[in-house]
């Protein structure tokens, strides 16, 4: 699972205009990669031909403002909505032509981490990390414990297991939830805003949190945030998504200098914090 | 992380089999596909109606109605969540009783005493068990038992399954592969069709037990006697099909209130929102459907005249 790529292969990664009918998988090294996606919610047009490819071991990052369609971006990427039109390929299957179960046994190589962690509030912490291996697995009890121990471990809280999740911060609930996500060993972890509405102290943590998880075990993600000191520490590649389109790609630096307005207006809005 | 199987290497899509599986176009594909075709051509043909009330309605009954259909779908598929039923049988059935009890109870007590002076003007006193057991197993019993239920279990299954939703937490089930359907919405509803039915019959019994206690003291009448006459003009096939429809009230209270919870979209405020309308809609859909059973069983089976 450590097989990450050198780190010039990325250009290799083909670009894709519009695809339609049945165009071959993205190559091996690409774990993600979206195609000419659509969606529509009754008349509102949200995704209008996003392409995107995620190669193994690198994190991505898709930048843009509230309610230009993220999670909706990242919701295909896991299955849980299907496109209008377009291509969905992870792992080099394709999530849009899937049946349940089939999506079913792809998921537990999926991680997705949500915005406010997700945490299962009528159980304890250990419970809620439990949950998933009883159901999943047939460890026995000796095993599943050692590996929320170890889980706990790795986001840095490894007493918090007896409490409930209405007892712990923000920040804390997504490194749990974090936790819970890293029990079941994913290839990909997606990341629903995963610093928003932390205080800076937080926000470098879970962000040096998810380049350690991809620089020590190599896995690939994709995060969506629109926080900028995130972005500098997690990104490999940055994607700046706005009306439904890329309209800007490449290293966090290649995005700033791109000339689109909404590009502009985004960083000049967010440069007086002094991020980045 | 040295815990992946040795025989099945990571993802390793570099045989061609796995490429060509991966890209070849199945009838499972097609269908999809095509659902998809044809999804697209309806959106695109729809003529753009206003999007009034009455078109909200009518969506949102279908939406209802697919939903029920889903259950039928999935609730004999694995997977069976044995222990899960258990706690929501429990949460509808032992947590329940209080309310449904009392309310049992005090019916029974209040609509003895209430008769009493009606029969009395036509001394037909000795006919109060048997009135008070016609109205309560018919009617009453099942009728405000599940009234009663709907309006707790109702709200509790919208808010718990609604803030769920809002929280994300019904998509991680999702994405964890671990079919919140069945595990939230199946259980639930079973739990009320099995334990709507044992609620009534225990509601029943108590508000028996509160009119034989009114007939005690109102003019000490033997248990034996209230007894006999109670259960001198019940058929069983009136007990079983008027204990019986409360499974289907039962399945309306949960597939309405799961409904309402599941579909939730937005923040707090639309929680509370299905919550009200769980209960609501829930209970009017109790009594259109008691009128529609009733109904059908007296054509079925008659009614109590044919049996005396």
């Amino acid at each position: 699972m450590t097989d990450a790529p050198p780190a010039d292969d990325r250009d290799a990664v083909p670009a894709h205009e519009r695809v339609t009918g049945y165009a071959p998988p993205p190559p091996d090294d690409v774990v993600v990669e979206l195609r000419d996606v659509h969606k529509s919610f009754g008349p509102k047009h949200i995704l209008r031909g996003v392409s995107l490819a995620v190669p193994r071991g690198t994190s991505a990052v898709v930048l843009g403002g509230s309610g230009t369609g993220k999670s909706v971006l990242t919701k295909h990427v896991v299955g849980l909505l299907r496109p209008d039109r377009g291509e969905v390929w992870v792992l080099g299957e394709r999530m849009d032509l899937m049946t349940d179960d089939q999506l079913d046994r792809k998921r537990t190589r999926i991680g997705y981490l949500f915005q406010g962690g997700a945490l299962f509030d009528s159980m304890t912490v250990y419970e809620n990390m439990r949950f998933f291996l009883d159901r999943l697995t047939t460890l026995s009890r000796e095993e599943k414990d050692d590996l929320i121990q170890e889980s706990l471990e790795d986001v840095n809280l490894p007493d918090k297991g007896p409490q409930y999740p209405a007892e712990l911060s923000g920040g804390q609930k997504k490194r749990i939830g974090l936790a819970r996500t890293l029990i079941l060993r994913p290839d990909i972890i997606l990341y629903d805003e995963p610093t928003t509405g932390l205080d800076p102290v937080s926000v470098r943590v879970v962000s040096e949190l998810i380049a350690k998880l991809r620089d020590e075990r190599g896995i690939s993600s994709i995060a969506i945030t629109h926080d900028l000191l995130a972005a500098e520490i997690i990104t490999d590649a940055a994607h700046f998504l706005f009306e439904g389109r890329i309209v800007a790609s490449g290293s966090l630096a290649e995005v700033r200098r791109a000339d689109h307005p909404a590009v502009q207006e985004f960083f000049k809005g967010t440069e007086a914090y002094g991020h980045v | 992380m040295a815990d992946a199987p040795p025989d099945l290497p990571p993802d390793a899509a570099d045989s061609l089999t796995q490429r060509l599986r991966a890209a070849r176009r199945t009838r499972q594909h097609e269908k999809i596909l095509q659902d998809k075709e044809i999804e697209r051509r309806a959106v695109e043909a729809a003529p753009v109606v206003a999007t009034g009330a009455g078109v909200r309605f009518l969506e949102q009954t279908g939406a209802l109605f697919s939903f029920g259909a889903e259950f039928w779908k999935r609730f004999w598929r694995r997977p069976f969540e044995g222990r899960e039923l258990l706690n929501q049988m429990d949460e509808v059935g032992t947590r329940s009783f209080v309310l449904t009890g009392v309310v049992g109870f005090a019916i029974g007590i209040v609509l003895a005493m209430q008769s009493r002076g009606t029969l009395a003007r036509f001394g037909a006193e000795s006919f109060l068990p048997s009135m008070l057991a016609l109205s309560v197993f018919k009617e009453i019993g099942p009728v405000l038992t599940s009234l009663v239920l709907a309006g707790r279990l109702g709200a509790g299954m919208g808010a718990e399954l609604g803030s769920m939703r809002v929280t994300e937490q019904i998509d991680a089930l999702e994405v964890a592969a671990l079919k919140p359907f069945h595990y939230l919405v199946v259980t639930r509803v079973l739990a009320c069709m099995i334990m709507f039915p044992v609620m009534t019959l225990l509601t029943d019994f108590l508000a028996m037990a509160g009119g034989y206690l009114e007939a005690v003291t109102a003019d000490g009448m033997a248990l034996q006697v209230f007894i006999a006459t109670a259960f001198d003009s019940m058929r069983f096939v009136d007990v079983i099909v008027d204990t019986g429809k409360t499974s289907l009230f039962g399945f309306i209270v949960g597939i309405v209130s799961c409904y309402m919870g599941y579909t939730v979209r937005g923040g707090t405020r639309e929680v509370g929102r299905a919550a009200m309308q769980a209960v609501v809609l829930s209970s009017l859909l109790i009594l259109v459907a008691d009128v529609v059973v009733v109904r059908i069983s007296l054509m079925l089976f008659g009614d109590i005249s044919d049996a005396a």
